[in-house]
């Protein structure tokens, strides 16, 4: 845990201990630790002597916080008024089913977390899904698995490669 | 000093007053909900909208934030601004129908159904509690949280605060958690008992003896008066 306060401390000190720059700090700390760890908002709180509450109200606000642990990979399946006249919920639907998740939440192994968003501004070639930063347009059910194919094997690859 | 107009009527105001301030200097009554003298305002009830403008140009506003203007006119019983605070009345119960305060602000006001679904919260986020812990008990240990739909009013983490002194002062504030309707239980989500009770307050003696703990504020008394004037007439006497 002590490496991670020295993290924070730097994260902060980046910022020249500005209590105005709480949003870039804790971005710093999601894009560290994936999520925003308890310890750390209490160190941010007591280090800018900004109440605890405050900081939790900011990180609860805006959804790109989050305060429980992310999987490895984010998948969002955008469900905008184009996406979803086009299918989204049921893309959505297979998504769960494959992760055995619900939306929001987070697959036991700490692979995956699924997540919705209202509208992704790429309407065109919806219904979209995007998982780490990839686009992929015009999702069918059957697409699905094969999208999620691409990672969990990725994921084998890489641990195999490890292994040699 | 500013110069204004309420419902017509030539005021004067300090520089900085708010329109609610000024209102209630010269006697007119303007409900509140979410507004504490001894808080900052918030504007979340939306109870206190007042009417300003002129003529056609005339626009809702919420007077506990609303500071005076020189020239400014403002109204605070039109129809307009009657009905939208029925709406907010309406809003609310449906979120918070246990509330005495708000079943009473029902009452008061006439509101006498509830179209929208009953959710049987607690919380109508008003922002009291969180007020009164920041600035009176300087214990910032709940605040808002989440936002639109799941916004809630909660500790950091959902845990026990290490700032939280369990002084209660929240709750004492809360309009909407503490205290429950003490009206017999109705049929739907609205009591209105206050209209309805045959017979109800007949006469008005103080806080021990009115029926409804409150010493005839919940309006029963006066509703009864002019509908049935007969049997309250002691009523009446009573109050006035």
């Amino acid at each position: 845990m002590n490496t991670d306060i020295q993290k924070v401390k730097s994260f902060i000190a980046k910022y020249h201990n500005q209590k105005k720059a709480l949003i870039s700090i804790l971005q710093d700390i999601q894009a560290e630790f994936n999520y925003l760890p308890q310890e750390a908002l209490k160190f941010t709180s007591d280090y800018l002597s900004i109440p605890l509450i405050d900081i939790v109200s900011v990180a609860t606000f805006y959804r790109s916080f989050s305060l429980k642990p992310r999987g490895k990979h984010l998948v969002t399946v955008c469900l905008g008024t184009a996406c979803h006249v086009r299918g989204g919920p049921k893309i959505l639907e297979e998504f769960e089913r494959h992760l055995n998740v619900q939306a929001g939440e987070t697959t036991k192994d700490n692979q995956f977390t699924l997540e919705t968003v209202a509208c992704l501004g790429c309407c065109a070639i919806g219904p979209v899904v995007v998982i780490d930063g990839n686009y992929y347009a015009q999702t069918t059910r059957r697409k699905v698995s094969l999208i999620l194919k691409d990672y969990t094997k990725k994921e084998k690859d890489n641990e195999g490669h490890k292994e040699n | 000093m500013i110069n204004l107009k309420i419902n017509n009527l030539d005021v004067k105001a300090e520089e900085g007053w708010t329109i609610l301030e000024t209102a209630k200097f010269y006697g007119l009554e303007i409900p509140t909900l979410c507004h504490n003298d001894g808080l900052s305002n918030y504007g979340a009830c939306r109870l206190c909208l007042v009417e300003i403008g002129e003529n056609e140009n005339t626009k809702l506003v919420s007077s506990c934030t609303y500071p005076v203007e020189e020239g400014l006119e403002v109204h605070t019983d039109t129809k307009r601004v009657i009905e939208a605070r029925r709406m907010m009345i309406e809003l609310m119960l449906s979120i918070a129908p246990n509330s005495k305060v708000i079943q009473d602000l029902a009452s008061k006001f006439g509101v006498t159904k509830v179209r929208f679904k009953v959710r049987n919260e607690e919380c109508i986020l008003c922002g009291l509690c969180v007020r009164m812990c920041k600035e009176q008990m300087d214990g910032k240990a709940i605040g808002f949280q989440n936002r639109g739909f799941k916004r809630k009013i909660s500790t950091p983490f959902d845990i026990r605060s290490e700032e939280c002194r369990l002084c209660g002062a929240c709750m004492y504030i809360c309009p909407a958690c503490q205290l429950k309707c003490q009206g017999p239980q109705a049929d739907t989500t609205i009591c209105n008992a206050c209209l309805t009770m045959d017979p109800t307050c007949l006469d008005f003696y103080d806080e021990l003896q009115c029926w409804m703990y409150d010493a005839g504020r919940c309006g029963t008394c006066i509703r009864e008066k002019s509908e049935k004037s007969d049997s309250n007439k002691q009523a009446k006497n009573a109050k006035y």
